[in-house]
């Protein structure tokens, strides 16, 4: 069944607090091969002007992964997961994510198309500190492959 | 962090050869917290209609990162970039695991003190990322 078309501009209450540690930064970096000193080494980020250890460009996903369980858990909006494809996904940074963080994502919902059978929602995850700061906008696409596809 | 003096319209960042292996898979999944069983279970991603095991796409997204990170000397100059992705990368049950082979070349320098770098990602010659691009901020 099509998603329902009046979901486009709603938006979810923020998720619970992500603090970001130091050490899953460092998991995070090796697991995606990144080698730079900024992720491990504190003294090393704070000479580049951090005030902490940074993350990868890609670390935000952690935080927005968690946050689309909101979507996962409306049971008007139906999503079944089992079928949903990731199509792409864009991250601006407002600054780097740094140690010490404690980031909240709030999830708008942009868009909803049908396209050969599949629904494409088109989400938005606006990620901040707990006293509002913008640290990171995250844009996905999940395709929800239909019955048939 | 590289100079915008030093950044032209053109030029092609160091290429990246990437091996990506089911140990990869199993430590990014720890990592990112991404367990869905195609990146790890053969008889289920087979299931669903899959080759095989597959390698997340956020995985093959972070570790291109690498080319626009290390060009730029700070991981933290990258202020934008994003993705499509494509065709999915099998990674095979042995220690070779699979090869994707990383591209990038500068395409635009903006006056705010900001390059756009357009990247390609291929496995056995076809794109896996699409239309993948970072903004790179750059020192004055």
């Amino acid at each position: 069944m099509p998603l329902d078309q009046s979901f486009v501009g709603r938006s979810y209450p923020p998720s619970p607090p992500y603090e970001v540690g130091r050490e899953k930064i460092r998991e995070f970096a090796e697991a995606v091969g990144e080698t730079s000193p900024l992720h491990r080494d504190p003294e090393a980020a704070r000479a580049a002007g951090y005030r902490d250890v940074i993350a990868p460009p890609t670390f935000a996903i952690i935080v927005s992964l968690k946050a689309n369980d909101v979507l996962v858990e409306d049971p008007d909006l139906g999503l079944d997961y089992s079928r949903v494809v990731h199509g792409d996904q864009t991250f601006v940074h407002h600054r780097p994510i740094v140690a010490g963080d404690r980031l909240t994502a709030v999830l708008h919902v942009d868009g909803i198309t049908s396209r050969m059978g599949n629904d494409m929602l088109a989400i938005r995850a606006e990620l901040s500190t707990e006293d509002g700061e913008p640290v990171t906008t995250g844009r996905c696409t999940l395709v929800v492959r239909g019955e048939d596809a | 962090m590289i100079r915008a003096s030093e950044v032209s319209v053109g030029d092609e960042l160091p290429p990246l050869s990437l091996r990506i292996t089911r140990a990869d898979l199993v430590r990014y999944a720890g990592a990112s917290g991404d367990f869905n069983p195609i990146h790890w279970n053969e008889r289920f991603a087979r299931e669903v209609g899959l080759p095989g095991v597959i390698a997340h796409g956020m995985l093959t997204m972070g570790m291109a990162a690498r080319i626009v990170t290390e060009w730029a000397g700070d991981p933290g100059a990258v202020v934008q970039y994003g993705v499509r992705f494509g065709r999915p990368v099998p990674v095979p049950d042995d220690d070779k695991g699979a090869l994707v082979e990383v591209t990038a070349k500068v395409t635009k320098v903006n006056d705010d003190g900001t390059a756009k770098v357009n990247v390609t990602a291929t496995f056995e010659g076809k794109s896996v990322l699409g239309g993948a691009s970072a903004l790179v901020r750059l020192r004055a």
